[in-house]
């Protein structure tokens, strides 16, 4: 098992005969996402990326089954693009664009209420289910499968940490990167419903940075209904109040969002935090008690075992 | 992005929102020819810097005569001030806001903003204005009035009824007060404001309502689509490599350590930041050269790092994704044999084609480190940098 994708998932790319467009629809398709549409508005009949490039998602879907979509699409468009792959049905949205008005995406998510449509990102590397499914921009080769979920704010810093514990010999049953904008779609509390209910995720790492609020919720969802082990990491512990450190989300403001309040109260929700990225892969090996080979053995998530971790 | 009160009034007189008489000065004479137009006195000269905290640090002062505003022209003009949010060196002034003087009824805190975990515009009011509103959210919560507004119909009526009669003003207050929130609304929804804050709003004696401080950060997301927001940048508000940098797309924040670093992406740059500090060093900057690191763009990260005088050695943590690390390891070599980089420096290159990379980092003839990891990356170059004498933590 995994969540959210997999090989079975049916890959349409808006913004596809654009240069981000091509290149990533084609290294998605080449890790072994079945790849089968495009869209682009007024190329509608050619083909791209050896798929058929159609002028609307709703075409796309119609006539190839679509049903995950990743946007390219540049920022002033992205947001429109969004709403025309829910509108069109497509239950999994991922988009990568960066940049994206915060009040554009304050619509899109008052659009997307009530449909059951997901959306993962803006701003964001996308999602990958390893040997199976790769939507999103993140290099394949570092990913390996196993029994952590990865979540995580950020794009090269899940990289490191996937890296780490693949090394380890451990792996990942999926990765999702949720973005680093202030509004956008899945939170870190859905996808740890997810990884929780799925079978094959064991633990999971939860990878936060400073601004906003999603890793205080998280840690009340961990204390209230997770028996999986979480290991959580904060960026930004050095970050300076009042200050944008890249991502549009990333900023200390009126002093809520600091990474020692995350940190504690991830802390509090039981979470395992380490306050040095370089042991995450460790210390989830740690915790699986598996330090050194993968196994394919699953631990069942039995409530008396929670969180005696700390 | 801030704007400056004296612009972010001008908007809000565009969005029909009342403000007080007034106009920005440069100069001295200026400023009591200002006083003379508005035609009474007293007149208020208020400090335009991007920093709250100004009434209290002496940077809003009430004159009731042209000699008056001269004096307090000249104290201000050209003198850093120093609030509780610029830092111990304060800020330069160089404009100052002239405006009618105006007898206070009450006065309340007003603001909208976006709700980041609801991802709805929020407005939060409270009676406690001219206060600041994190102390009184954090003593009093029930004094902090919130209304959610529903984007797909955007603010109503009933809004500025439930909020108008909670913060206690008459009937007839109601309905000036709902085109205030509209015209604040609209800032918010279609010139790309992601924050307004009056603090104060007042009544006036005649019951007028007015925003008597005006406060608007923008979405930087927002702000190229709008080049009437860009033109109210000013540049002389923003630290001079910060805005270098920026010309280059490269996300630089400046601090104050000794340790220079370049990463791509903005996670793993704080990251790197954080294990720097956990090394025992301390952080120059934040720095992020985007995902696909070219020479160029390293170039000029290592060109601004280096203007740095703070900056006693270099740590380059890449991990490369799509962009292949021996490109970025030609890169690194290229931009350090150009820009002469004369103190320590740490490279560690990761992720596709890492061996490659460093290769060809080892075999530059270039006077640096390589480290496999980015604890080992860390340490060395903690190592490798004399301690400062004064370590600090803060920005600027």
């Amino acid at each position: 098992m995994s969540i959210l994708v997999n090989k079975e998932s049916r890959l349409v790319v808006q913004g596809i005969t654009g240069k981000e467009g091509s290149f990533h629809a084609a290294a998605c398709r080449d890790y072994g996402t079945r790849l089968v549409a495009g869209v682009t508005p007024g190329k509608g009949g050619t083909t791209a990326e050896g798929v058929p490039v159609f002028d609307t998602v709703e075409a796309a879907v119609e006539k190839t089954g679509a049903d995950v979509s990743m946007i390219f699409v540049p920022a002033r468009f992205a947001a429109d693009a969004i709403m025309e792959a829910a509108g069109a049905g497509v239950k999994l949205v991922v988009c990568i664009t960066e940049g994206i008005p915060v009040f554009d995406m304050v619509r899109v998510k008052r659009f997307l209420e009530g449909r059951p449509t997901r959306l993962i990102g803006p701003n964001c590397p996308g999602i990958i289910t390893p040997d199976e499914c790769k939507i999103g921009i993140m290099p394949g080769f570092i990913h390996r499968r196993g029994p952590v979920g990865v979540v995580s704010r950020s794009g090269t810093l899940t990289y490191e940490a996937v890296w780490q514990i693949s090394q380890l010999g451990l792996g990942e049953t999926t990765c999702i990167g949720i973005g680093g904008d202030p509004v956008h779609g899945l939170d870190f509390v859905e996808v740890l419903e997810l990884f929780e209910r799925d079978g094959e995720t064991e633990a999971v790492v939860l990878i936060g940075e400073i601004g906003g609020e999603d890793e205080e919720r998280a840690a009340r969802y961990v204390k209230s209904s997770m028996s999986k082990p979480v290991v959580g990491f904060i960026a930004g512990i050095t970050a300076p109040p009042g200050r944008r450190m890249g991502h549009a989300g990333a900023i200390v403001a009126g002093g809520k969002g600091t990474a020692a309040a995350k940190m504690e109260a991830l802390a509090a929700g039981g979470v395992t935090v380490v306050n040095n990225p370089t042991q995450i892969g460790e210390t989830i090996g740690r915790l699986l008690k598996r330090p050194g080979k993968s196994t394919s053995s699953r631990r069942s998530p039995s409530s008396s075992t929670r969180r005696k971790r700390k | 992005m801030n704007i400056h009160e004296y612009q972010a009034k001008q908007l809000f007189a565009h969005y029909q929102i009342p403000v007080p008489r007034g106009r920005a000065a440069l100069t001295a004479d200026d400023a009591m020819a200002a006083a003379g137009e508005l035609g009474g006195w007293p007149v208020v000269v208020k400090a335009q810097i991007h920093a709250g905290g100004r009434g209290k640090a002496g940077g809003v002062k009430l004159a009731r005569s042209t000699e008056e505003v001269a004096t307090i022209a000249r104290s201000l003009l050209g003198r850093p001030l120093v609030t509780h949010q610029t830092g111990p060196q304060g800020r330069l002034v160089g404009k100052l806001l002239v405006e009618q003087g105006l007898s206070i009824g009450k006065e309340f805190y007003l603001s909208l903003l976006v709700d980041r975990t609801a991802g709805r515009p929020v407005i939060v009011a409270s009676r406690e204005g001219g206060m600041e509103i994190e102390k009184v959210a954090a003593r009093h919560p029930e004094k902090i009035y919130k209304y959610s507004i529903d984007p797909a119909v955007g603010l109503q009526p009933f809004h500025a009824r439930a909020l108008g009669f909670r913060l206690g003003l008459s009937a007839e207050q109601i309905g000036p007060l709902s085109r205030l929130l509209q015209g604040l609304y609209r800032l918010l929804s279609e010139a790309g404001a992601s924050q307004v804050e009056v603090n104060p709003l007042i009544t006036t004696a005649t019951g007028e309502l007015l925003a008597l401080d005006a406060k608007v950060g923008f979405d930087d997301n927002a702000v190229p689509l709008h080049p009437e927001i860009l033109a109210l940048r000013d540049l002389d508000e923003e630290y001079p490599l910060e805005v270098e940098a920026s010309k280059y797309n490269l996300n630089y924040v400046r601090l104050d350590g000794t340790i220079g670093c370049m990463v791509n992406g903005a996670g793993l740059a704080m990251a790197t930041m954080d294990v720097i500090k956990l090394a025992g060093g301390e952080p120059a900057n934040f720095l992020d050269v985007g995902g696909g690191a070219s020479k160029e763009t390293v170039k000029e990260a290592f060109r601004i790092l280096l203007s740095d005088v703070n900056v006693r050695g270099v740590f380059v943590n890449i991990f490369g994704g799509i962009v292949r690390c021996e490109r970025i390891g030609g890169g690194i070599v290229d931009a350090a044999k150009e820009i002469e980089v004369k103190v320590p420096l740490v490279v560690r290159l990761e992720g596709t084609n890492a061996a490659e990379g460093r290769q060809i980092l080892a075999a530059s003839g270039l006077k640096l480190e390589v480290a496999g990891t980015m604890w080992e990356g860390a340490q060395k170059i903690v190592k490798l940098v004399p301690k400062p004498a004064v370590s600090a933590g803060g920005v600027r």
